[in-house]
């Protein structure tokens, strides 16, 4: 067990997490997928959740972002258990990006985006001039304003899920929790997602997402949170975590964990049964 | 009004958002298309309701009817008006704005536009229970239809299917597609049972029964009406009170959850007024098909709109329910019930949303 606490990566400070998870156990009907288990997202960093499939990982996001409910312990915003806290107030605090989502045929991404925008409207303050110029500003962000008149079905899988992004966005939020961006997006479209979610990182947000694809998950995150069977494996830089140990304990993988060429990150080669050729 | 103070300058690479207005401390979204042909929609409806009252054996102009619905007309315009076509024209108006509005409810929840309350067997639920207590000559069943009336019976067995059909597609959350294929499960039961009460029943009171069951505006008494406008007035409230909480639901449970929407709520009181207002609209003129499932798509497409527009749905069901009661009046020498008329219209409407759903899926 390799668990180590990354707050304040480069700079060594430590800075408290603003969410975390309390000895939460989860489940669906009888089945608990996660027992016990203990997280706390270090601040101001990418945060990546990786493991094998069923090991729990959307699980772990959906129960930070109250989509579903601890049968114990706790999720902890700001201080405050996440389960009492009135769910408008935590949007305008947590901004989330569910797996896969669909929009209505014929909507434009301008109206898509505006959606972002609910949690700080009510029935008689619909659209106000603050919510326009947070969308511009969503839309210009994620670079999809040209698009604002499209159809959000129009789009290809790339453009849909900046349009996506660029919603949760709107929400005004600087902690965003993203379930699988990348999901049915080709290589090139997946880069450019999560180069994406990289500039909002830079731009001062808390990032916590779930990754299926290893390299990109230790090329794009500060903190790595690896699970299997529904606890907390190892969770560090990718640097202090991606072994070839850790992949072996993890997935069941044989890799080789080498520099990489054109990053400042371990690189994961995998070994199968073919097309190998070892020394 | 200082109007559009967020719209975009148009400037070169600003996008277009629809702008909005803002009224002193009231602020929303201006679209100016939706709202043009809401408006255009509900003259239309309106003056077909004018017309509507106007035809008759004892024909009176449109603007004779203008003037007796301004309080200015002759003291026999207004006896036959207000108080012998009025009340058949109210319903009308009433029942279709009903079930536009229920259609466009059920529609949104299951992101389904076979998702009418026709479908979910909220109708064929009322249907049923009407059937059973007109053919059941028995104690009981006399006594609830002279204690509550036909139509809060047939609006009892309407809720009672309609909650039925939600439990059983209940899984941890309402999946559209679940939900229409136990409401065709069900609505082929209560259809069963109707049939079979039919069967059993004596002649005539199978007549009362079938005339029911077609869907008609005939002989509509104030007494009748006035409950059913009530109570629509009311639930029309409701559902305006919680509609703006259930705009991001239209993405999806996790994301209008994402934006703070207690979603499972919202829906249940959305449904639930849906079911009502079906219910209402069943109990005062029968089963009048077809007009929940074509007048919220049909809105959709004229105010073009990505979803079924709430308010665009009630116009033009009430627009579809007058109209189509004016025809079945005045096209042939019998009058026709107005559900023979929105069949016709109906059947076709749904075959093309079959064969559309068909080339995209």
């Amino acid at each position: 067990m390799v668990t180590q606490s990354v707050t304040g990566i480069e700079s060594g400070a430590v800075a408290p997490s603003r969410l975390a998870a309390r000895g939460v156990t989860v489940g669906y009907g009888t089945r608990t997928v996660i027992d016990e288990l203990d997280a706390a997202i270090p601040p101001g960093v990418i945060t990546t959740i990786i493991g094998p499939n069923g090991c729990g990982k959307s699980t772990l996001l959906r129960t930070l972002s109250r989509l579903l409910k601890p049968t114990k312990g706790a999720v902890v915003l700001d201080g405050e258990d996440i389960g009492r806290l009135r769910t408008r107030d935590v949007a305008k605090k947590l901004g989330l990006l569910p797996q896969a989502p669909v929009a209505p045929e014929g909507l434009t991404v301008g109206d898509l985006v505006a959606r972002g925008r609910h949690p700080h409207q009510s029935w008689l303050r619909q659209w106000s001039s603050d919510d326009a110029a947070v969308v511009e500003r969503a839309l210009a962000m994620t670079g999809v304003s040209d698009l604002a008149d499209r159809p959000v079905d129009t789009l290809s899988g790339g453009q849909r899920q900046r349009v996506w992004i660029s919603m949760t966005l709107a929400q005004g939020t600087d902690l965003l929790l993203l379930d699988e961006p990348t999901t049915y997006l080709d290589l090139a479209h997946a880069i450019d997602v999560l180069d994406l979610v990289n500039d909002l990182h830079e731009s001062g947000c808390t990032v916590v997402m779930v990754l299926h694809d290893l390299n990109l998950a230790t090329r794009y995150s500060d903190n790595l949170i690896v699970m299997r069977d529904g606890s907390i494996l190892a969770q560090g830089h990718p640097r202090d975590v991606v072994t070839a140990d850790l992949l072996h304990e993890a997935f069941g993988l044989r890799a080789k964990v080498i520099d990489d060429p054109v990053g400042d990150r371990p690189l994961i080669v995998p070994i199968g049964r073919t097309h190998v050729q070892l020394p | 009004m200082s109007g559009a103070d967020a719209k975009p300058d148009g400037a070169a690479g600003r996008p277009s958002l629809a702008p909005g207005v803002r009224l002193g401390r009231v602020s929303f979204v201006w679209r100016p298309w939706t709202v043009l042909v809401t408006v255009l929609l509900a003259t239309v409806a309106f003056l077909l309701f004018c017309l509507s009252i106007g035809v008759g054996d004892f024909p009176i102009g449109l603007s004779r009817v203008a003037a007796t619905l301004l309080g200015r007309g002759e003291p026999v315009d207004e006896f036959v008006i207000m108080d012998l076509r009025m009340p058949r024209a109210l319903a009308g108006l009433v029942v279709g704005v009903a079930l536009g509005v229920s259609g466009a409810i059920t529609q949104s929840v299951a992101r389904n536009p076979l998702a009418s309350p026709d479908v979910l067997g909220i109708t064929g639920g009322a249907g049923a229970t009407a059937v059973f207590l007109v053919t059941v000559s028995g104690g009981t069943a006399t006594a609830i239809v002279d204690s509550v009336g036909l139509s809060a019976a047939a609006l009892a067995g309407g809720l009672g299917t309609g909650l039925l059909v939600y439990f059983l597609a209940w899984r941890r959350g309402i999946d559209g597609l679940r939900l229409v294929l136990i409401g065709i499960s069900v609505s082929a039961v209560t259809e069963a049972i109707t049939a079979w009460l039919l069967v059993t029943a004596d002649i005539r009171d199978v007549a009362q029964a079938q005339a029911w069951l077609v869907g008609s505006l005939d002989d509509r008494s104030w007494d009748e009406v006035r409950p059913a406008l009530r109570g629509t007035l009311v639930l029309l409230a409701v559902v305006a009170a919680v509609a703006f909480q259930f705009k991001p639901m239209h993405l999806g449970d996790d994301v209008a959850a994402g934006l703070g929407v207690r979603y499972s709520a919202v829906r249940a009181v959305l449904l639930l007024c849906a079911v009502l207002l079906a219910g209402l609209a069943v109990g005062a003129a029968g089963p009048v098909p077809f007009v929940a499932l074509v007048a919220p798509q049909a809105a959709m497409r004229l105010a073009r709109c990505p979803t079924p527009p709430m308010v665009a749905s009630g116009v033009v069901g009430a627009l579809l329910l007058v109209g189509a009661d004016l025809v079945a009046r005045t096209a042939l020498p019998v009058s026709l019930p107005v559900g023979v008329v929105t069949a016709a219209i109906g059947g076709p409407f749904l075959v093309h949303l079959l064969v559309r759903a068909n080339l995209r899926g």
